[in-house]
């Protein structure tokens, strides 16, 4: 790794941070609707994960996607236009928060049905198989998705055509409100891979050099035949489930010795400590990220409204 | 012109469809090593390879989510449901998946897909197995439902389904499969989205389809031993639903009976008699008559199975009644 590849990094991880607080005030001004569901305290997981991807293998997540969105290359703009509901969002204005995808950046969605785009990877990695391409679908769900029928379905079926594809379950702790242990019956998640017959392991989703080193190693295997593998990481969301949420289901101590692991703060100290980038060449990029994030939100604000044309394009390719 | 099976025809279009583009492939129960539930992927299997002809697990929601995944990288999946009956365990993946990627990202994916099911009843399979739902699925926008009667529309729509770059749920009538006719050979398309006029006549209109065009055309035939001209117009395709063919025959009959197998409740009839309402009010003679299933879970006994199903007669007693 370059210096400028750690920076680049760093950059995503404070960009994804500003972002989400950003996007968080305004949606209490009113100005983003629906459901938000923010990052923030999870950045390392993406950042990591995606920073070692080749622009081939292809990215699907769940409707936490802002974060996931900005590492696979999309600009803040059009994720800040998207929250806006704009024509100039990456969807345009059509899916709104947990419907960001770019395909050129082999971004493929979120997705809002819990579980759902498990099956849909399924098939992304079947048709890099069947065409021979030596591509990896890395596939993003959170601990309460592999409780639903499609994540059963979709793991067995990729182990049985051995399917390139990278399980990534985000154990944040909480599905909701539910802990993972009211709400699995293996609290040890990676251990639903066991069934299937599927290698697994976990990480520490709190590091995002560790999730870079395990993250590559895995594409590698993946791409070299492995068949399909499970990576569990291990995480925390720092906000709640999605904007207003009481946070009834967890205490603020338990919350607070979480946020001593903030994922940004982790990699800092680990720079800095490595002597990697000094604390002026972190401000700077703390600076950059700012300002991405504020001309991302003067363009989402000053970009149009989808034209009334717009609510019948799209509904078929043909006719 | 060869005189084949509807089974026959399905089976052509997918063979010439998969022999013509590579990108073509069969995924679903049993339609490999054991040639198809219903024998129309008979074959296939030896000739096109495991790679091609690929048996799934008994996974509905997988079968059609891997099949759009599939078709999201340019392939075109033909996903083999069982039997309709078993397109609700995949539901989210039909209605909320297939019908929705393309519009919802902004036009970004892309889903050249076929979901074939078969549906219908009269085999005594029972509640859970005897259904027409087509009018469920013809619900959302972004879906394309068709249902042929005949098996040149079924060997021409079926391909064009292939061909199409929207998803597309190609519904099959289990006790059509036998059912013969003239079949026009090789590249045969049928444009999806287009009802036609199946017999002219010019007392009363019926709009039916799939199964219900063979039950209206006995009826018509009996019916013209009586000196009553049928005109039958012919939907097959619920989604997009082609209204032309039926306004302009009922602007000449100003009568119509619809006849389908689903519950008439919420139905197609329902659908194509307040559209007729409404865009030829002023050409109405006569209330428009539904034919339709009983509003009752299929029972298994043969009787009462028959009692709940349309019949000829129940077709002969509702035109005459708009007459
Ligand atoms: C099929 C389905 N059921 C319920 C919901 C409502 N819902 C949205 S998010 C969520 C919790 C999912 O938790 P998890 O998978 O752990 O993801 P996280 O939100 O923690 O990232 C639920 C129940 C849904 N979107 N889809
Ligand atoms: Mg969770």
């Amino acid at each position: 790794m370059e210096k400028r590849d750690y920076l680049d990094l760093y950059h995503q991880m404070v960009v994804i941070r500003r972002l989400e607080e950003r996007s968080a005030e305004l949606y209490q001004q009113g100005k983003i609707g629906g459901f938000l569901h923010l990052y923030i305290g999870q950045e390392a997981v993406s950042t990591g994960l995606i920073s070692v991807r080749r622009p081939e293998d292809r990215i699907i997540t769940a409707y936490r996607d802002h974060g996931v969105a900005i590492n696979c290359g999309l600009s803040a703009r059009e994720v800040m236009a998207e929250l806006l509901g704009k024509v100039t969002g990456c969807s345009r204005g059509k899916g709104g928060s947990m419907h960001l995808a770019d395909v050129k950046k082999n971004f493929w969605g979120g997705h809002a049905i819990v579980g759902a785009h498990l099956p849909i990877a399924a098939g992304l990695a079947l048709g890099d198989a069947y065409q021979g391409n030596k591509a990896v679908t890395v596939c993003m769900f959170g601990d309460g998705a592999t409780n639903i029928g499609y994540f059963h379905e979709a793991l067995n079926l990729s182990k049985v055509w051995n399917l390139p594809v990278l399980w990534v379950c985000e154990n944040n702790q909480y599905g909701m409100g539910t802990a993972v242990e009211r709400a699995s019956a293996v609290s040890e998640i990676r251990r639903k891979a066991d069934g299937y017959g599927m290698k697994s392991e976990a990480v520490d989703g709190m590091d995002v050099m560790k999730v870079r080193e395990v993250s590559a190693r895995l594409y590698d295997e993946i791409r070299n035949g492995s068949g399909p593998q499970f990576l569990e990481v291990i995480t925390y969301r720092f906000r709640g489930h999605s904007m207003g949420d009481p946070e009834r289901y967890r205490s603020s101590e338990e919350v607070k010795t979480w946020l001593e692991n903030d994922p940004i703060g982790i990699y800092h100290r680990y720079l800095l400590e490595n002597k990697i980038a000094s604390e002026e060449e972190l401000q700077e990029q703390i600076r950059l990220a700012e300002e991405e994030v504020n001309d991302a939100v003067t363009f989402a604000e000053a970009s149009p409204e989808p034209p009334a044309e717009e609510l019948f394009k799209h509904i078929y390719v043909e006719g | 012109m060869a005189r084949i099976t509807m089974r026959e025809a399905i089976s052509q279009a997918l063979w010439e469809e998969m022999e013509r583009d590579p990108s073509v492939f069969i995924m679903g129960e049993e339609v490999g090593v054991w040639g198809g539930t219903y024998a129309v992927t008979k074959g296939f299997y030896d000739h096109f390879g495991p790679e091609r002809v690929r048996d799934t697990p008994i996974a509905e929601a997988v079968i059609v989510g891997a099949a759009i995944g599939a078709a999201l990288t340019g392939l075109r999946p033909v996903a083999e449901l069982m039997t309709i009956n078993f397109a609700f365990s995949a539901m989210d993946h039909i209605v909320n998946q297939a019908a929705k990627l393309h519009y919802m990202f902004g036009g970004q994916m892309i889903l050249p897909l076929v979901i074939r099911a078969v549906g219908g009843g009269g085999r005594q399979l029972g509640a859970t197995h005897s259904q027409t739902p087509d009018a469920i699925f013809a619900h959302f926008p972004g879906l394309k439902v068709v249902a042929p009667g005949t098996p040149a529309d079924a060997k021409g729509m079926l391909k064009a389904a292939i061909r199409s770059q929207d998803p597309v749920l190609f519904i099959e009538h289990a006790t059509l499969y036998q059912t013969r006719g003239e079949v026009p050979e090789g590249d045969y398309i049928v444009p999806l989205g287009k009802s036609t006029i199946q017999r002219e006549g010019r007392h009363v209109t019926i709009v039916t389809y799939s199964k219900m065009l063979e039950i209206s055309t006995k009826a018509a035939d009996q019916l013209a031993k009586e000196g009553i001209e049928v005109e039958i117009v012919d939907l097959r395709s619920l989604r997009p639903l082609d209204m032309g063919p039926v306004l302009e025959s009922f602007k000449k009959t100003n009568r119509a009976v619809i006849v389908e197998e689903g519950w008439k409740s919420y139905g197609v009839g329902a659908e194509v008699a307040s559209r007729i309402y409404e865009e030829a009010f002023d050409y109405v003679d006569a209330p428009i008559k539904r034919v339709a299933q009983a509003e009752v879970p299929l029972p298994y006994n043969r009787t009462l199975e028959q009692m709940a199903l349309p019949q000829v007669d129940d077709v002969i007693k509702a035109v005459k009644e708009v007459l």
